[in-house]
């Protein structure tokens, strides 16, 4: 048990309880931007960056402090970080077809979809 | 003497293996794999909800209160849970076990708080009569399109699964915990670490359920207000 402690002598747990709790009052005043934005007139698609750039910045700091991954060594993150980044980002694969399909189902823009006329060559 | 133990003794270089190239335990590593599995899950949840939301018309209903309010306070309980559960961590990592049982029981209290919270937030949801694959009539009325197009009944699918996926979590969590709180003084300080690795995850994946349910789907334009419930 003393050369299992000896072996980790150089990696107790990192990390003060007031930089824990520095992280959480950042946590929630991102929050509170979030909440605040969300009453801002602005297109959804400036929401849904700003709101993704916010979450992934919460995402990187639970991930870094509380998760404690900032201080593990750089072979377990670049083992666990960049493949899972990769996988989601292949799951974007979809949204073309997303795209497309709705396109396709209201490409009617002024009047209520009628059958269209039969056309006789 | 332990594989960790031994492998202290040798001098190995990252990337060139060794008995332990990750200096974490096998069971650290092996929740942090569960973790990224997960992550993937999560993503193709969130994906597919946003792939149906592009490609119909999406109710935007939720009302400041009680939907906007509640899970604020929620989003809340979870981000105190995470600093209680990483006092819990920091405590045990010193030692002192009856500090870290105290800081456990404080994560597990957050944590039914956010599940009794959402439970009444999904009551208000079902009263008002949506359900997995419909809208309340109510809503159909407010956000069917000028052209006729009604909005997409698949709004309570993918709301029920991606905030019911994680209440399961949150709810195993809590599990989870009791058992770490309870046995604590007969566990090693990772395995503590580890139950905190869960629950600060569950914590991370709200962080995008939140902005992306119910953020990016508040009635900005007033549109339930005029239509009678």
């Amino acid at each position: 048990m003393t050369a299992h402690a000896d072996a980790h002598g150089d990696e107790h747990f990192a990390g003060t309880n007031k930089l824990f709790i520095s992280i959480w009052v950042w946590l929630v005043a991102l929050t509170l931007v979030e909440i605040f934005l969300a009453y801002r007139p602005m297109s959804t698609v400036v929401m849904l960056v700003i709101l993704l750039g916010l979450s992934i910045i919460k995402a990187a700091l639970i991930v870094a402090y509380f998760m404690h991954l900032k201080f593990e060594r750089l072979s377990l993150i670049l083992t666990l970080i960049p493949m899972l980044v990769v996988c989601i980002l292949l799951l974007f694969v979809f949204f073309p077809d997303s795209f497309r399909s709705a396109g396709l189902r209201y490409q009617f823009k002024e009047a209520p979809p009628v059958a269209p006329p039969v056309v006789e060559e | 003497m332990s594989t960790e133990a031994r492998a202290g003794t040798f001098p190995a270089v990252d990337w060139e293996g060794g008995a332990f190239p990750y200096r974490v335990g096998h069971r650290k590593l092996g929740m942090w794999l569960f973790i990224v599995s997960d992550s993937l899950t999560f993503s193709a949840l969130l994906i597919g909800y946003s792939y149906l939301r592009a490609s119909n018309v999406w109710p935007t209903p939720f009302p400041f209160y009680p939907s906007i309010v509640f899970s604020s306070v929620m989003t809340f309980c979870l981000l105190s849970s995470s600093l209680t559960m990483v006092f819990g961590v920091s405590a045990s990592s010193k030692g002192d076990k009856a500090k870290a049982r105290k800081w456990i029981l404080a994560t597990m209290v957050f944590g039914a708080a956010f599940v009794i919270l959402h439970l009444i937030e999904w009551q208000h949801l079902m009263e008002q009569g949506l359900r997995p694959f419909y809208l309340p009539e109510s809503w159909v009325q407010a956000f069917t399109t000028t052209q006729g197009v009604p909005p997409s009944p698949l709004f309570g699918a993918t709301f029920f699964t991606i905030t019911g996926l994680h209440m399961f979590h949150v709810a195993t969590g809590i599990i989870y915990l009791g058992v770490v709180a309870a046995r604590v003084n007969k566990l090693k300080h990772e395995d503590v670490e580890i139950s905190g690795l869960y629950w600060h995850f569950v914590d991370l994946v709200w962080m995008f359920v939140f902005p992306l349910i119910y953020i990016l789907s508040v009635d900005m334009g007033g549109h339930l207000a005029g239509v009678a419930h």
